[in-house]
């Protein structure tokens, strides 16, 4: 028996080459990451599929799927308008995506050690791209519907005017962090979840092979605790999903109708 | 902190991976088969919908209907009120004259055997005196063997009936 197991919870967010290369920073490595994102995809098709029989009564599996579907173009529609249509297959991507690669993570494959799960949406290269499409999304859209009109979203109404060089620069700077505050948050809520999960882990493990009377019951206390911790984590993968594609959709709500 | 350390070494894998899958999920998914599924829940929107506005009809066909069987029963029962009022009216005329008829043959009869009646009297009261006077005219002749003409007799059985 190991005397000591290292606390290493860092150790779950490495990437690492599955060819059994380097990385090298090419853009076709196929990486531990690359595979859990297709697995995520495999998953979300599958899901979809399954509720591709369009029958007039649905089963289970059918009204999950168009509850799910039903769910994103309602959150566009209500955020945006009647023309969050249009909007409605990236909220659902964003959504579904880190939706499905947040509970992904969580699925407790680890018991096998070569399936332990990777968690993408730990990764800010992941959330970054997410978040700079959505932004890119609002500035795009803001900039081809309004002109150089956009620019009075940082205006505004009934601001009066010598308020007005204090609160435009407040509002430019609270917009151009939306896209950091959008990725970090996702980022950073999977990231803590995840360490807090491996640490008391390593706590179980170590209490255990300590083999003394406090250690059992430290492990016994941690078990409970991470029980309660891996419930409230399931909610944040939802959470984190939903914050995600409303903000996303509020912005792009700024950008169509301005204020 | 790998994200950060191993940031050089994988930031082009990643996009490139994470790209290709947002691309399926966006082109594939969300364009692909969303349009399928929301095109079936809006069919069956439609169909639930068009199921209920055939029922509405047919509620309010059927509270029609029974509007109609109700004013068509209540205009059944006035006729049939009407008709029996009709027919007792018929009835209690045609009583009466009958009434009538067998009331005046009663009388008739009634009068005609009054009148009999009297004349029998009469004719009963006449044969009487006639009798009275011939045993008055007897019984006078053998008390007192005087001798009484029979008018004698019958004026004074008169006189006598006349008094009783």
């Amino acid at each position: 028996m190991a005397a000591e197991t290292k606390i290493d919870p860092m150790h779950q967010f490495q990437i690492g080459a599955l060819n059994g290369g380097a990385l090298d920073g090419a853009p076709f490595v196929f990486t531990n990451s690359a595979l859990w994102m297709l697995i995520v995809l495999g998953s979300i098709l599958l899901f979809m599929w399954g509720g591709m029989k369009r029958e007039m009564i649905p089963g289970r599996w059918q009204a999950a799927v168009e509850g799910l579907v039903g769910f994103t173009s309602g959150m566009a529609l209500t955020s945006i308008g009647p023309e969050g249509r249009k909007y409605a297959p990236w909220i659902f991507t964003v959504f579904t995506f880190i939706l499905f690669a947040n509970l992904m993570g969580m699925m407790p494959f680890g018991v096998v050690d070569a399936a332990h799960p990777f968690t993408v949406t730990s990764q800010f290269t992941v959330t970054g791209v997410l978040a700079i499409i959505s932004f890119s999304i609002v500035l795009i859209v803001g900039f081809w519907k309004h002109g150089f009109h956009f620019f009075s979203l940082f205006v505004p109404h009934g601001t009066p005017a010598p308020m007005l060089p204090l609160i435009v620069p407040i509002e430019l700077i609270s917009f151009l962090v939306r896209p950091f505050s959008l990725a970090l948050r996702l980022f950073v809520a999977m990231i803590a979840g995840h360490i807090l999960v491996d640490v008391f882990g390593y706590f179980i493990i170590n209490g255990i092979n300590s083999g003394t009377a406090m250690g059992y019951a430290i492990s016994a206390i941690s078990f409970v605790f991470i029980a309660g911790v891996n419930a409230l984590e399931l909610l944040v993968c939802a959470i984190q999903a939903y914050v995600f594609a409303l903000l996303t959709s509020l912005y792009i709500n700024d950008a169509v109708h301005l204020h | 902190m790998p994200q950060i350390n191993q940031l050089l070494l994988v930031y082009q894998s990643q996009w490139f991976w994470l790209l290709l899958v947002l691309a399926v999920i966006y082109f594939g998914i969300g364009k692909g088969m969303i349009p399928k599924i929301e095109q079936t829940v809006g069919q069956r929107d439609a169909r639930i919908a068009g199921d209920l506005a055939a029922a509405e009809k047919a509620r309010t066909d059927a509270n029609e209907a029974e509007e109609r069987a109700r004013a068509a029963d209540v205009r059944a029962r006035g006729e049939a009120q009407s008709f029996i009022a009709q027919a007792k009216a018929r009835a209690a005329t045609a009583s009466e004259t009958r009434l009538a008829a067998a009331d005046a043959e009663i009388g008739a009869r009634l009068a005609a055997a009054e009148a009999s009646l009297a004349d029998a009297r009469a004719k009963a009261l006449d044969s009487l005196e006639t009798v009275a006077a011939e045993a008055a005219q007897e019984i006078v002749a053998k008390v007192s063997d005087a001798k009484v003409t029979a008018a004698q007799a019958a004026s004074a059985v008169k006189a006598v009936f006349a008094n009783g």
